[in-house]
């Protein structure tokens, strides 16, 4: 059994923690939240031991990995304080506000061998895995162009503002939703390298970017642009998309649905000439517990299991999350 | 009360489609319009449907308009609302906050008089917060029989997750004792939901679940979901029993009317063909297998 520890009971932290509560070789020894309404719920109404403040949870149930799911701005000292302690550290996307903070975290892990994961779920997605494999065997020749897209109804109309409409604390389209996509591209192709122009808009926010468009390049020198929305209502809930442009043919993916067309046929076992359509249901494998997504059950397995020693440490390491810390600093840079 | 052998589902009527983005939006639009709806509801009533399991989206409220008005045509008609309209709750909770969602759906200015006597709310109270969530999720259906009240799988399975047993049997109570109808619940975990809410003392829970030939968000396995329906108490209502369209639509009904203890099936269509071609494959396969020994 693994010990696990919770800081922070939002709605991502709540997700973890059924997950977490529902996974046969974690046992949650700890949940830390500063809300005391939240935490008087859980008290009453769930088994795990509450906490208000984490340092008290670390010092009474010694966890032997954290999953923190605080304000992106209290990642990178949480993270150094859980490193130090040497326990194995999930943590919520994106890594850190600034660059620089997520190299030194980088190396700490490295140097003290704890699991270091970030939660960038899209990775765990059966048809992004599955684009991923079609890149990398070059079944589309050679890449030329890509358009990485992401549109949902978070912020459509002016209202109130919480920590995620504060630029200084890690709100906004860019850091929240952009990011996805942002790391997905830095996954299936290359990690960016420039931005040459990027608009983020406030549509209804006051304070940050609703909104982000950009033109980009990648490492190994392909090109294309990131154009990401969370004040579209046309959308129920978030949908990511990638496009990929190739000598040899295209790929058109979402989080459901992939569509690959070649232009010869010469292509991969289980493909044809034209388009080839495949489903989320054929690709994923099923999960022990279910809860919004297949995705979410498998990333924190898989963070168990890496504790566990049974997987290696390769997934949304710290050092691939970093990368898009990168990507979200340039493209800040590039604004027109 | 037994419920009807074929339910009629809304996800077509919402834009949910968990295959893909594109047939969402064309489904989008061509429900546009409130009458698409009911003609829709209409085709499916002379399929002889008459039961209409439904989300609590803010559209249902001028179907039930509808329903209301026209009271010897839908003299038969029965609607299991299912709660709540979880996207609407996703997306406040990441724009204001759980503190801040609650305070904009929570009916009256209960929230203030909670924190009036400073920080001393009682523990109940929590299910009080949830007694109200519930009837502003139900106002919406004041006048028409709604027989089983479901809790949607995103609330279901979460408390599940966070073994909240008490939450699942305050709502299964609550929901008999204020509305006179029987608690469903939704869940992608079946078999870890039933011991569940049989540790919490409900008898012959009614449990809506994905079950499906491809084995499809049926967590556990499919051989575990099969164990179950042939060896525990409950009354079953699969769904997504067409996996999404991983098995046709013969493969899929085959399947499921073969199942043991499978009280009712849930489909949702868009087309007056696709609503009668579904209800006479059901028809067909319950012949087949109530005729076989």
């Amino acid at each position: 059994m693994v010990k696990v520890g919770l800081i922070g009971a939002g709605k991502m932290g709540i997700s973890h923690l059924a997950i977490l509560g529902a996974h046969p070789d974690a046992d949650v020894v700890g949940v830390c939240d500063t809300s005391k309404m939240v935490i008087e719920a859980m008290e009453k109404y769930s088994p795990f031991p509450c906490f208000t403040d984490y340092k008290k949870m670390l010092a009474q149930a010694k966890p032997d990995a954290v999953v923190i799911a605080v304000p992106t701005k209290f990642h990178a000292s949480m993270v150094k304080e859980m490193l130090d302690l040497g326990i194995h550290v999930f943590v919520e996307k994106p890594f850190c506000l600034h660059p620089e903070e997520g190299l030194a975290l980088i190396q700490l892990a490295n140097s003290k061998k704890l699991v270091n994961q970030v939660g960038y779920h899209n990775k765990f997605v059966g048809t992004f895995d599955e684009v991923k494999k079609l890149v990398q065997s070059g079944a589309i020749g050679e890449i030329y162009h890509f358009m990485g897209q992401a549109y949902g109804p978070v912020v459509v109309k002016p209202k109130q503002d919480t920590w995620r409409s504060n630029p200084e604390e890690g709100g906004g389209c860019l850091m929240d939703y952009a990011s996805h996509v942002i790391d997905l591209i830095n996954y299936l192709l290359s990690p960016v390298q420039s931005v040459q122009s990027s608009s983020l808009k406030s549509v209804f926010s006051k304070q940050v970017d609703d909104a982000v468009y950009a033109m980009m390049s990648l490492q190994n020198g392909v090109s294309g642009l990131l154009s990401v929305n969370w004040s579209d209502d046309t959308h129920r809930k978030m949908s990511t998309s990638i496009s990929i442009n190739g000598t040899k043919g295209k790929i058109v993916s979402d989080a459901n649905e992939l569509k690959v067309y070649f232009k010869e046929a010469s292509c991969p076992a289980g493909y044809s000439r034209g388009w080839n359509v495949k489903y989320v249901t054929d690709l994923t494998p099923s999960v022990d517990y279910y809860l919004r997504g297949e995705e979410y059950s498998a990333q924190m397995d898989h963070f168990i299991k890496a504790v566990q020693g049974k997987v290696p440490n390769t997934i949304n390491s710290f050092e691939s999350a970093a990368k898009t810390d990168n990507a979200i600093a340039l493209i800040r840079k590039a604004q027109q | 009360m037994k419920m009807e052998r074929i339910l009629f589902g809304d996800n077509q009527f919402f834009a949910v489609n968990h295959i893909s983005d594109e047939k969402s939006m064309a489904q989008s639009i061509r429900f546009k319009e409130d009458a698409a709806i009911i003609r829709t509801l209409d085709h499916a009533m002379e399929a002889g449907i008459n039961t209409f399991m439904c989300t609590t989206h803010d559209r249902i409220a001028n179907i039930c308009e509808v329903i209301r008005q026209h009271p010897d045509k839908y003299r038969d008609f029965k609607i299991y609302p299912c709660m709540p309209y979880a996207h609407k709750y996703a997306n406040a909770v990441t724009e204001l906050g759980i503190m801040g969602t609650i305070k904009q759906y929570v009916p009256g200015n209960f929230f203030g008089s909670l924190f009036k006597g400073g920080v001393a709310f009682l523990s109940k109270d929590f299910l009080s917060i949830m007694e109200l969530l519930i009837d502003a999720e139900m106002k919406m259906f004041k006048g028409i029989n709604t027989p089983v009240i479901f809790l949607q799988n995103v609330v279901t399975d979460l408390l599940l997750g966070l073994k909240m047993k008490d939450v699942l049997v305050a709502y299964h109570d609550y929901v008999k004792k204020k509305y006179n109808a029987e608690a469903g619940f939704i869940t992608m975990n079946m078999p870890a939901l039933l011991n569940m809410l049989e540790e919490g003392g409900i008898k012959n829970p009614i449990i809506c679940a994905s079950i499906n030939k491809a084995g499809f968000r049926m967590s556990g396995g499919k051989e575990l979901y099969e164990e179950t329906l042939r060896t525990r108490e409950f009354r079953a209502i699969a769904m997504q029993v067409l996996a999404g369209g991983a098995v046709s639509p013969k493969e899929a009904i085959e399947y499921v009317c073969g199942l043991p203890n499978i009280e009712s099936i849930l489909f949702g269509a868009s087309s007056k063909t696709n609503i009668n071609d579904t209800a006479s494959l059901i028809h067909k396969y319950d012949q087949v297998y109530a005729t076989t020994p």
